[in-house]
Parts: C-alpha cells; structure tokens; sequence
C-alpha cells in the first residue's frame, strides 16, 4: 500500500475520470462535483472496463409507477451489462454484501507535503506551490 | 386437522356440454343457447378425445372423463384418501369474445360448480372462474362467489389477452387478496394470440409444451409490474404449468434483473425471491427425469420446500397407476407437498378444517 499522486488539482476538473495504472493495477478516479473517489477499474460481475461506466443516479420505488430519483452522478452502471455501483462504497445496488468493487481513499494534498514523501509521483514533477490528488493504493 | 391426509389441489370436473349449464343461466341465455345450438364449449387446450384429457381407464361411457362425481369418487378421491380436493372447471368461459355472454356463462358455471359438485361431497372445493372479458364484472364474481367459503381461489388461464401484471387487472388481485383467494393461473388459452411467440403451430403436442413458456411470461410480468409490492398478501399457483423449467427460468430472470432493475425500481429484490414468496406449483406434471439424484438435485434448485402443491390432475393423463405423487420426491417433502404446503397455501381451506375440528 502506497500514497500516490494521481494528478495535479487543476488538471483534474468537477465531471471527470481518470485511469491511473499502479504496479500493473487500473485504478479509475471520479472527480464528482469536487468530490473524488477511486475504484478498481474492474466490474466483479465479468471484469467491464469500470472507467467507461456512466454515471446516474439512484432510482427507487415505494410503489409501482413511482419513480424516486436521487443522488445525482453517485451511481456508476458498468458498461458491460449494466449492473449498478454506489460511488461510495462500491458496492452493487443487486447484491451489496457478496457483489462490490474495491475502493479506495483519495485526498487532496498540499505539494508542499508532497515532496517530503512516502509519496510517489510517477509522470510530473510536484510543485510545492499546488495541489495533487492522492490515491492510497 | 391431524387426520388430514391429502390436500389434491387440481382436479377438473367435466361439463358434460351446454345443457348442463342450461338451468343455471337466465331466461336470455337460456334461450339464446338453445336458439343458436351452442352445444358445447370445449377449448382445443384439451380436445375431449386427445390422449391428455382423459386417461383411457378414467373414461366413462360416451368417452368423455371427469363427467362425474361418482367417477372423480372413485378414481381420485376414495382411492387416494383425499381429504380436501380443488376443482378446476376447464371449459371454454375465457374463449368467448362478447363479454355479456362470457358473464353469463362464467356464472352458470360457477353456479354448476357448487350445485353438482360442492354440495355433494365435503371434501371437495373449487375456485372461481372470472370472465376476464369485462374485469369489472370479474370482480363481482369474485364478491359473489367468495361469500361461500367453499371457493377457494380465483382461476385464469395461462394465455390470455394481456400479461397478467397490467394493472388493467389489479382490482382483481385487490379482491382475491382481500378474500385469501390465491389465483391460479392454469394451462390452457383463452386463443387471443398464438400458443406460440412464433405462431400457430401444427400439433397439439407442441401447443401442451408451449404452456410452459406462457406461465413463465406471466411469471416475468407479475414480478416485474410490481403486483407483489401493491398486494404483499398475494399468492399465486402455477397449475399444471410443469415444475422443472422454474430454476433456469428463475436463474434468467433474476441474472437480467440486475442489469435492467432501474426500469423497474418496486422490483427491490430479486426476482427469485419474490418467486418464492409468492408462488407455488401443483406437482403435476413435474417433468423430471427419472433418477432419483436428478431429481433431488432439480428440488434443490428450488431451494426452497414450500413451493410444491400436491395435485393429480385427474383426469388428465399425468401418470400412471397410482403414482400421484412423482416417483422419486424425497420422503421429507412428502408431507409438506400433500399437507402443509396446501394448507399454508389455502386460508380458507385451512379456516374449514379449524372450524371442522373444533365443532
């Protein structure tokens, strides 16, 4: 398990994905209205590339013909077959104790933290002046 | 109720031909029956002279079978020690297309049902045949008939106009659940659309094995409509629908839900689930093989002991001998199958037998 710099703060805008490879690892990251998740990029259903997924929201019913729609962007559907994910906690709406996807911490760091280390910054130099995105992976 | 032995939750008794319906319905029908020589409504579901209608030894003169109390006594009831028998009046009341008609003759039936067969013998039953040609007046049979509480469930047919989930039909599941009434849906067509996706086909086998396919669209559509969410009390009986198609159907079923359930979020668990909390199967025909290890493996694949419902289907041509109960079933589920599981099923059989018991 280490600490490593995803991407710059600034390069890394509300609405977007990125697909980090750690040691052989996919790793998709989520920046949603600000907030970041990280997943497995790899749906426990057949293996669906996770990075292509949509985002939804979750739907339920407390009657038929009844449609309750919340949590806007929060539910990620696997490209493959559909199945559906909560950002969260990756787990899948179908079956959330035995079926979900292995998630991890993301954070925000100063770079100027950064470069004291355990860190790992693979493809750019790390300014102490910025802010990176941290996956703990 | 200790000394109940066996509940048989599908027998059919046989309406000889119209004229047998005659004093039950009103001057009108009356007339009209005998001014057009509607002799008979006999549905090609069972053509009276095919193989599956009638076993050869069950058929009485005129080769018709079921055509009578004393018959369904000997044959079925006195032979097996049956305690408790449902009767599922199959004639062709569905096939009808003016619904005043239909009405009419639904009621005669229902009306034939008690007269000939409930008030002469206790132990039998019967359920309700509704004309779903006009569902209003669906639901008042349902009122009318549900005052005698030897009716016992509500009874469709299998192929129909519509899938059975649409809520065109819900105030009919509103009454029965409200009656604990069941419904059972039974092969069979009411010849709205082929038997068949594809088509008609040429031969009767063909349309006796399409039933299977029609239980499982009807199956699909009551899940998926969300009548379990709207009526949590119901129960729904699979007759002569075959049992062993149910674990790949339900396999597929819930397996496609996962991908698709946001189309129809009161789907909140999976489909299987609800199956099992909701429908149950008479055992014949079971179509399973004949090793007794693929058969315990087959019920496993229910994986669930509550779903089966002792029944013979006299008359029709299920077995042979005396083999009600499929060779095979494991000793353990015996007495669920032909007691517990009828019972559970059933409210208002298991209400008679309290109040039997206790006068």
């Amino acid at each position: 398990m280490g600490r490593h710099v995803v991407a710059p703060l600034a390069d890394f805008p509300p609405g977007t994905r990125k697909l980090i490879d750690i040691n052989g690892r996919k790793i998709v990251v989520f920046n949603i209205k600000g907030e970041f998740f990280a997943l497995f990029n790899r749906c426990p259903h057949e293996g669906g590339p996770l990075v292509s997924g949509k985002l939804t929201g979750l739907v339920v019913s407390s009657e038929p013909g009844q449609y309750e729609y919340s949590r806007e962007g929060e539910i990620l559907r696997c490209p493959w077959h559909s199945w559906e994910f909560d950002i969260r906690t990756g787990k899948s709406w179908c079956d959330p104790s035995r079926v979900k996807i292995r998630s991890y911490n993301v954070s925000v760091e100063p770079g100027a933290k950064l470069v004291e280390g355990p860190y790992v910054a693979e493809t750019f130099p790390v300014k102490v002046e910025d802010d990176y995105v941290i996956v703990e992976a | 109720m200790t000394d109940i032995t066996a509940i048989d939750c599908d027998v059919h008794p046989n309406v000889p031909g119209m004229a047998a319906l005659a004093p039950y319905l009103d001057e009108y029908w009356r007339e009209t029956v005998e001014n057009r020589e509607i002799l008979s409504l006999d549905s090609m579901s069972y053509p009276p002279r095919a193989p599956i209608s009638g076993r050869a030894d069950w058929r009485g003169k005129g080769g018709t079978a079921g055509a009578s109390l004393d018959a369904l006594r000997t044959h079925a009831l006195d032979r097996w020690g049956t305690s408790i028998a449902i009767c599922n009046p199959l004639y062709g009341v569905q096939i009808v297309f003016n619904a005043d008609m239909a009405v009419a003759f639904t009621r005669a039936l229902n009306d034939w049902v008690v007269k000939e067969w409930l008030d002469r013998d206790p132990r039998l039953r019967a359920s309700i045949v509704i004309p779903l040609q006009d569902i209003s007046a669906a639901v008042a049979e349902i009122e009318r008939c549900a005052s005698d509480p030897r009716f016992v469930q509500v009874l469709v047919l299998a192929m129909g106009e519509a899938p059975l989930g649409r809520r065109q039909f819900w105030p009919i599941y509103e009454a029965a659940q409200r009656h604990g009434l069941p419904i059972g849906i039974h092969a069979g067509s009411a010849y709205r659309h082929p038997v068949t996706t594809l088509g008609w086909p040429s031969y009767l086998l063909e349309e006796y094995v399409a039933q299977s396919t029609g239980f499982q669209a009807q199956t699909a559509s009551m899940i998926t409509e969300g009548v379990f969410v709207k009526f949590p009390r119901l129960k729904v009986v699979l007759i002569e629908s075959g049992v062993t198609w149910v674990p790949g159907f339900l396999w597929r079923l819930s397996k496609f839900w996962r991908g698709v359930r946001f189309e129809v979020p009161w789907v909140d668990r999976s489909p299987a689930e609800i199956f099992r909390d909701h429908f149950r199967l008479t055992i014949q025909p079971f179509d399973g093989p004949e090793d007794p290890d693929a058969t315990a493996r087959l019920i496993d694949h229910l994986k669930s002991d509550d779903l089966l419902l002792y029944s013979s289907d006299y008359p029709h041509w299920q077995f042979d001998g005396d083999e009600v109960m499929p060779p095979f079933i494991p000793e353990t589920l015996r007495r669920k199958i032909m007691i517990d599981n009828p019972l559970a099923t059933y409210p208002r059989i298991a209400a008679s037998l309290s109040a039997t018991s206790a006068a």
